[in-house]
This record gives structure tokens, sequence and C-alpha cells, in this order.
């Protein structure tokens, strides 16, 4: 059945999907940003405590949506998986070095015979926080900007500076996209703890939680503005689908939009549930924005990729040698596996719904300060 | 594209990647039996409803869940170390080996990810019935991401179910149900999943035992012990039955390997195996040290083991290497030859191709479908090239089937003195149970390295030597990327193994 759908249609369908799984996790920094939270809103062991174990709860499913993104793009685009992750090594090494040191973290912060120390911990999960998801940004940000490799006729990848990929740091766009995700990341992340812990006679710190709502989208701002204003002006990649030649082509994220109005509105209805989360939350006394800011995050997620894929765009270009840039069409893999995996992708909406099931189960009740703090605290973290 | 093969980057992304992999399992075998065991324990207490069993649950759960961060801590920088040291890899069989890693992440990590929560804080949050269903959920998803993972490495040890295709250089898959029923993936599945089954068992005697010595927590010790010992010595006794089938494999699809295994260097009939040996490590192929300084061997079993029949013939490195008309053994010798012809032909055809010279290319193309099956060895400079380092693989082989038929007895022991109720009067069988504990640490790592290092110098099985799957990069990186996994994996282990000493120290809760 699927086996007969054209290659085309199966690959667009796995940017798709890829692109998904890109956006929850987006979506699921919320973790993240609960981390570099931590000091900022915890103000004392049972705050702190607090923090750590609502979002603590989660860190594992936002780890795993990681893992699979990279799983997923390796099986549909394994070409994408080869040139990137072979080529901008010190991106990719510094962001799992991130997430390596954050695995362990909630674990052991407050285990008795730890020797690093709870403080040691901390900065790990602040690390992670930060220059993880600083990089992350900055890599999805050279799905716009380029990269600097070219590939051979055996399509081995080399790399045409010495940083490997952490060069992307120096473009203004791309930490700016970085930046916005961190501070979006810690939106979401007050807005997660607003709506999970039972604020009940802390009232201070329920206060501090949604002030840090607005003050971290106020900060997010200007580099929203940066990236939107960028992305709308600059000149973007493009490929001729008769001969594949690659070109650069004046406001070619702008002309993607409006060739694409979907894709426009979901950017747009993305930005303004982001932001109605935001209000409501601070000037409505609502708990529940994270429902709508994360939404809108995973709306404008998919906008991004899909802005970045679709319309005869390279995904991911190189400014080293546009005729090296990747499309979602040369990097995919064979047809037969593409249907494979589609046959395996109906398991999806399964693993969506016992997440659900499991997290409305878990989180039906708000996590209180005697949870974690009284005897049945042993097996908290 | 072998112009610039860099040896040393090779080594370097060699070392990091069996770095990396063997830190991982360091702990993923404890993940995948104690997940089981817990699982166990908290059925007993929901059958019983005895608040001891609880306790006894939620203590080796707590230890579980020590380990289990650090597992999932060096898994995912493996996930993607394909791509970072072996780019050509991952673009040449990223179709056939990026998909089981796919749905090891779909059908796998999610079931730990998401229950791993209920597990350890549903306490108070979901009944009860649910708390055990999601603990076994657990271990059922642990023990499945170690299928999908064995699926993977499976295939690279005996590649089907794939073509080679000439226009783009790369393997394509062809049949899927091949490349995930391999028999080869069924056998590493198996054995690996006792191995970490036996290892825990392992584990909970080792600390049970310490309280013992100690007189203290004496009736959750002698639980756990009587619990952990029956599903110890069925693991183990499934360990060798799986071990043998995976030996019986090497005989058949990598038969230098096995030879390797066995030090064997002239191929036999009623081929001995080595009970006890020490490999001459100046033996070359063709020449004429003797194999071993030292040995003791048992004669024809191999023969048995290999080909599971008696007086069979079983190959020797030589044999593989120069080849044995006598045998029909074709030697790496004449395959290299072929090889070369192969990628002769390849280029021919792709010229042609590209000079839009139709028949010139079909022609080449044929030349090339005649010799392709040894493509990969038209990169191996030398026929000494195809044999992977002897001793290691010898030694390695040897020290982990020692340890599989001695944690049998111990197991066997343990049960034994459970059931007669004099456990806690067999002191001088405690020291055998810690120490057995840490042997079956070495044994697993052991046989990866026989996996791993016997395979060499193929990434994947005759088709594609590990100095052309590596990525384009300059050594220096590799390297230091290789020491900031030691200093950070070396000093995350250290603290996992004094925290979870801390919680050894203080115990289960006692009910009162
Ligand atoms: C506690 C650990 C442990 C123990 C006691 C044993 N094994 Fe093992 N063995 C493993 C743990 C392991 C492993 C780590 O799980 C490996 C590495 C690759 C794999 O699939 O399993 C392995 C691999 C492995 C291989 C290589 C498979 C390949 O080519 O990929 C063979 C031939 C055996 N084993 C045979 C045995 C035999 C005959 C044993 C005797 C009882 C035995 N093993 C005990
Ligand atoms: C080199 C190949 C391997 C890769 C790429 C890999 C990848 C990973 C990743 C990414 C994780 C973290 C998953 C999460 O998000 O929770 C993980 C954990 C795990 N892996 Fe591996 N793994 C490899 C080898 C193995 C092997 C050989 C086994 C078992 C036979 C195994 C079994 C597990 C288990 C049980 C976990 C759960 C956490 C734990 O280790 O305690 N892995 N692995
Ligand atoms: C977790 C246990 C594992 C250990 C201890 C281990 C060990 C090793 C070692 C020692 C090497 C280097 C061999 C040499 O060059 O001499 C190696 C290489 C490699 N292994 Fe494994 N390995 C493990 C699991 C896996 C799995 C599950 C896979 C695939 C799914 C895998 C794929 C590779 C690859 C791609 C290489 C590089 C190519 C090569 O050197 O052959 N390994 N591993």
């Amino acid at each position: 059945m699927i086996g007969s759908l054209d290659q085309t249609v199966l690959q667009e369908l796995w940017w798709i999907l890829a692109s998904t799984v890109g956006s929850l996790f987006l979506f699921l920094t919320f973790v993240q940003g609960g981390q570099t939270l931590l000091w900022q809103l915890g103000r004392n062991e049972t705050e702190k405590s607090l923090i750590i174990n609502s979002i603590g709860r989660k860190w594992e499913l936002t780890f795993t949506t990681l893992v699979l993104f990279g799983g997923a793009l390796f099986a549909a685009f394994p070409k994408f998986y080869a040139t990137s992750f072979g080529g901008a090594y010190w991106v990719w090494m510094a962001i799992l070095f991130t997430f390596i040191v954050q695995a362990v973290s909630f674990e052991y912060r407050k285990k008795p015979g730890n020797i690093l120390g709870s403080l040691g911990y901390e900065v790990f999960l602040f690390i992670n926080g930060s220059i993880g998801i600083l990089l992350i940004g900055t890599a999805v940000g050279t799905f716009f900007t380029g990269s600097n490799f070219v590939l051979n006729e055996y399509n081995l990848v080399s790399w045409t500076t010495p940083f490997r990929g952490l060069e992307a740091a120096q473009n203004i766009f791309n930490i700016s996209l970085g930046l916005f995700l961190v501070f979006n990341s810690r939106v979401l992340g007050a807005l997660y703890l607003l709506n999970n812990i039972d604020f009940s006679d802390m009232e201070a710190f329920r206060q501090r939680t949604r002030d840090a709502v607005f003050s971290n989208f106020l900060a997010a701002l200007p580099f929203l503005l940066v990236v939107v204003v960028g992305l709308l002006t600059m000149k973007g990649f493009n490929f001729d689908p008769a001969t594949g030649q690659v070109d650069m082509v004046a406001f070619k994220y702008l002309k993607n939009l409006l060739a694409m109005p979907p894709v426009l509105v979901l950017l747009l209805a993305g930005l303004a549930l982001v932001i109605f989360g935001v209000i409501s939350a601070k000037f409505k006394e609502q708990d529940k924005g994270i429902w709508f800011a994360g939404l809108g995050t995973v709306l404008v997620g998919l906008s991004v990729f899909f802005t970045a894929g679709f319309n005869h765009t390279p995904f991911y270009p190189s400014r080293a040698d546009l005729q090296s840039s990747l499309t979602i069409y040369n990097a995919s893999s064979s047809h037969y596996t593409l249907t494979i995996m589609t046959y395996v992708a109906f398991l999806i909406p399964l693993v969506l719904a016992y997440v659900a099931y499991v997290w409305s189960l878990m989180d039906k009740k708000r996590l209180e300060a005697a949870e974690v703090t009284g005897i049945e605290a042993d097996e908290n973290y | 594209m072998l112009e610039h093969v860099n040896l040393s980057l090779v080594n370097w992304a060699r070392a990091q990647f069996a770095l990396t992999a063997m830190y991982h399992w360091l702990f993923v075998p404890l993940t995948l039996g104690l997940t089981f065991l817990c699982a166990f324990f908290e059925t007993i207490y929901v059958k019983t409803g005895k608040e001891e069993w609880k306790a006894l649950t939620r203590f080796w759960m707590k230890l579980f869940g020590i380990n289990f961060a650090i597992g999932v801590a060096t898994g995912i920088i493996l996930e993607f170390e394909f791509g970072t040291n072996w780019a050509n890899y991952s673009w040449m069989v990223g179709d056939i080996f990026g998909a089981p890693l796919a749905i090891e992440g779909i059908v796998a990590f999610f079931l730990e990810a998401t229950f791993f929560a209920v597990m350890f804080f549903g306490w108070n949050r979901v009944s009860k019935d649910f708390h055990l269903f999601s603990t076994w959920m657990v271990a059922i998803g642990s023990n499945l991401s170690a299928l999908w993972i064995l699926v993977a490495n499976g295939w690279m040890q005996y590649p089907t179910g794939m073509v080679f295709n000439p226009d783009t250089a790369r393997f394509e898959m062809h049949n899927f149900f091949d490349v995930i029923l391999s028999p080869y993936a069924i056998s590493k599945f198996t054995h690996a999943t006792t191995s970490g089954f036996a290892l825990s068992s392992l584990f909970v005697i080792a600390v049970s035992s310490w309280y013992l010595a100690r007189r203290r927590h004496v009736l959750m010790a002698r639980r756990s012990i009587a619990v952990a010992s029956v599903f110890g010595l069925l693991a183990s006794l499934l360990l060798g039955l799986t071990g043998d089938e995976a030996a019986f494999m090497d005989g058949k699809h990598q038969p230098m390997k096995l030879a390797a295994m066995e030090g064997l260097w002239d191929g036999a009939n009623n081929a001995p195996v080595v009970a006890l040996g020490i490999v001459n490590g100046m033996k070359k192929p063709g020449d004429f040290h003797e194999p071993f300084v030292y040995s003791l061997k048992i004669p024809g079993l191999l023969s048995i083991l290999a080909n599971r029949q008696p007086g069979s013939f079983v190959p020797g490195i030589n044999d593989l290497v120069f080849g044995n008309q006598e045998r029909g053994i074709t030697g790496a010798e004449q395959k290299i030859e072929m090889g070369r012809r192969a990628a002769k032909s390849l280029a021919a055809y792709k010229n042609a191709k590209k000079a839009g010279d139709i028949q010139k290319a079909s022609a080449a193309l044929d030349e090339f479908n005649k010799y392709r099956n040894y493509f990969g060895y038209g990169f191996l400079k030398a026929p000494e090239d195809a044999v992977p380092p002897v001793s290691i693989t010898f030694y390695s082989f040897h020290m982990m089937v020692a340890v599989g038929t001695g944690m049998i007895l111990i197991f066997l022991l343990y049960l034994f003195t459970t059931a007669r109720g004099t456990v806690e009067q067999a002191t001088w069988l405690y020291p055998f149970g810690v120490l057995f504990f840490f042997l079956a640490y070495m044994a697993g790592e052991a046989g990866w390295v026989v996996a791993e290092v016997g395979r060499q110098p193929w990434a994947i099985q005759g088709l594609l030597p590990v100095s052309i799957a590596r990525t384009d990069i300059a050594p220096d990186n590799v390297k230091l990327t290789f020491f900031m996994f030691l200093a950070t994996f070396t000093l995350l282990l250290i603290a996992e193994v004094k925290i979870m000493l801390k919680q050894i120290q203080i115990g289960p809760e006692e009910v009162k």
C-alpha cells in the first residue's frame, strides 16, 4: 500500500515526521528552561526540590525525543546524518556533552555520598539548559545560513573550516535563534512549573514564577525580532527541481512563506499562541498557559522546518559549495527503507497515546511540598 | 576513495568508539537484568501484599535508578557517534543501519522513559496494579532496546537483506525481515540479554551476601538471594547455550573470527578446543612459528562446536588467508584480487555512464557483478590484513567462557544452600559471589571484544573495512574528544560507584 507511493511523497512525509519530532522536542525543552530557572526561582531547598522534581519527571521524555530525532534523521535522511554529524563535529560534540552531564544530574544531585556536591550537578543542569539549547538553536540556524562543507563524488564530507561547525556561532542570525530558544525554553519552563506545582502557602514563589514567564518573554523578543527580520530579508538557497542546480535567491524564505500559506498560518498562529499563553499567565493569573505556549512552540517549530525544507529549498545548504547542498530529495534513504519506516511510524500515535495517558495520570494531582520533603521523599530527586 | 586513508585517525576513532561502547556496557547489563528482578520482586509484593516485599523492591529499584541514569548518559553519545566517527559508513549503509536505530527510539526508549517516571514517582499516584504494569514495561522496554541495537550490530557481523547499488555506491535494504530476523541478530540478542540477567543476579547476590556477612537485613537478603539464584541459574544455562549458538554462527559466517578465538592457524579435521593456552605473539600468517607457547587441548571439540559435526573440517587462519583448494576455500589473497577487479569495473562503469556510452557501461557493470561479492576485499592492501588481532581475541574468548562456566556453579551453590536454609551459615561462599560479580563484568566486556575486535578489519563483515568507514577529519579532533570522554565518563563512574556504595551501606528500610 505505502510501497506504491511515490518516492517524493515519502520523502516529504518523512520531512514532516522528522519536523514533528524536532518541534515536539522544542516544546519539551521546558525541562531545560526549568533547569536554568532553578537558582532564580528556588530560594530555599524546598522550592528547589519542587522545581527539580517537577521537571525531573519529564527529563527522560525530552532526552528520548532528542535521541529519536537523531535516529529518525539517520534512517530517513542518512546523507544529512553523515554530513552534519561527521562535518559539524564540534557543535554536535558540544551539544552531546551537555546532555551527557544532564542525564546523571537529576538522579545524583541529592543522593548521599555524591562527590560533586549538589552544586556541581546544578551547574551541569544549567550548562545543559543554556549552552546546550543555544547550540541547538545555532545548529538549526544553519538550515538557513548554510554550513561550510564540500561533498566529493562518493559523498564523503570535508569541512572547510577547522572549527568544524562552531563557526556557525559567529553568525548573528544563528546566535539569535539560539538565544531565542533559550529564553523561550525558560518561558515554557516557568509556565510548566506554574501548572505543575501546588503553590499553597508559597505565594512569593508563585509570584516569582509568574514574573519569570513575562520577563523571559520580554528578553526573548529582541532575538525573535532579529530572527524574523533576518529570515524575511535574507538571501536564501534555492534549487531548480529540473536540474537540481542550487543558487542564491533574494528574499527566498519570505517567498517560501508566501508560496506556502499554510506554513505562514502555522507561524502566525504559533506566535499568537505563545503570546496568549504568556499573557494568560501574567495578566489573567491563569495556570494553563503551558499548553498554549507549548502548542505554539510546536507550530512555530513546524513552520521553521517546513520553510527550511520545502518549496525547492535545500534544508542543509553549503556555503562552501552550493552544489553540495542537501535537499530532502537527494539526502533521503531508498524507497524501500522509507516505506518500511512509514509502516513503523504507524506506531507513533500509539506511543503518543500512552505518553499522554501516563502524563495525565501522573500529573492529575499537583506536586506538593510534602511529597518532596516528607518521609515519602525517598524516591525523589 | 582510498587515496588518503589516515591510519592514526582510524585508530583514534576506533579507540573512541570502543571506549564509549565499553563504558555503556558497564551499565547496560545491570539495567537489563535488574529491571526484571525488580519486576519479579514487585509481583511477589502485589501477590502477597506483604510490605517487606515492597521495601525490598524499592531498595533494588533505587540501585537500578542510579545505574540507569549513567547508562542513559553513556548511550546518547553512541547514537550520534556513527555520524561523527563513521560518516562514510553512515552514508553507505544508513538505509539499513539507521532503521533499527530509529525503531529502537520509537518502540523501546519511549516505553522506558515514560514508565520509568511511574516506577519511581508513582507509588502514591497510580494504583498498585498500574504501578506493577509500569515496572514490567520498563523491563520490557529496556530489553527491547537491546533487541534493536543488536539487530543493527548483528547485521554488521552478517550483512543480509540488502544489495549494493552501483549508481550511488551504497548499500540499500531490500528485505527488512531478513535484517531483523537474521540468525545473527537472534543469537546476539539472546546471548547479550541473558548475560545481563546473569550479571544482575550476581549483583543482587553479591550485595545480599555482604549484608549476610554483616548480619544486617538478613531476611531481605535471603529473599533476594532466593529469587536471584533461580533467575541467575536459568540465565547462566541459557547464556551457555546461546554462546554456543554464537560460536556456531561464527563458524558459519565469520570463520576468521572463530579461528582467531581458538588460535587455530592450520585448519584440521577433528580440530581441538584449547582449554588453556599461552599464545605465541610472534606468529604471523604463513610462517613456521608455533602458534602456542603452551597449550592444553581437547581434541575434536572445535569441530563439534563450529559445525555440530564430529570430525568435520574447521578452517584455520592460514587457510583463510592463502586459500585451500583441496577444501574449496577461497583465500583472502584471491578475494583481494577479485575485489580490485570489482573496483576497477565499477570505476569504468561510472566513467562510461558519465560519457554516455551505454554499451561500455553495461559491459563494465556485468564485469562488476561477477566480482561484487568481493568488492570490500579490494580495499585491503595485503592478505594478512584480513587477520584480526589473534591473542586479544583468543584471551577474551577464553576468559568469557571460563567465567560463564564458573558462574553456573556459583548459582547452584547459592540455590542449594538457600533451599537447605543454610545460606546464612555459608560464609565461605560469599567471597565467591562477590568475585564472580566482578568477573561477570569482565566477561561481558570480553565478549564484546571478541565480537568487535574479532571481526577486524571489517566494519561490515566482508564488505566495508573500518579504514573506509571513517569520517574525514583531522585526528587531533578525535583525540581530544577521546580524552574528554575518558575524563567525563571516569568522573561520572566514580561518582556513581560512590553513590551506589553509600546506598548499599544505608540499606533498605526495615519494615516493623
Ligand atoms: C556475563 C557475560 C558473558 C558470559 C559469561 C558469556 N558471554 Fe559470550 N558474550 C557476552 C557476554 C557473556 C556479550 C557481552 O553479551 C557478547 C558480546 C556480543 C554479544 O552479542 O554478546 C558475547 C559474545 C560472544 C561471542 C561472539 C559473538 C559474535 O561473534 O558476535 C561468542 C562466540 C560467545 N559470546 C560465546 C560464549 C560462550 C560459549 C560462553 C560460555 C558460557 C559465553 N559466551 C559466556
Ligand atoms: C553502539 C550502539 C548503541 C547505541 C547507539 C546506543 C544508544 C543508546 C541511547 C541513545 C540510550 C539512551 C536512551 C534514552 O533516551 O533513554 C541508550 C540506553 C540504553 N541502551 Fe544503548 N546503545 C548502544 C548499545 C547498546 C547495547 C549493545 C545494548 C544492550 C544489549 C544497549 C541497551 C541499552 C539500554 C538497556 C539502555 C537504557 C539505559 C541504560 O543503559 O541503563 N545499548 N543506548
Ligand atoms: C556495547 C558494547 C560494545 C563494545 C564493548 C564494542 C567494542 C568495540 C570495539 C573494541 C571496537 C573497535 C574494534 C577495533 O577496531 O579493534 C568497536 C568498533 C565498532 N563497533 Fe562496537 N562495541 C559494542 C557495541 C556495538 C554495537 C551494538 C554496534 C552497532 C550497533 C557497534 C558498532 C561498532 C562500529 C560501527 C565500530 C567501528 C568500526 C570497527 O572498528 O569495526 N558496536 N566496538
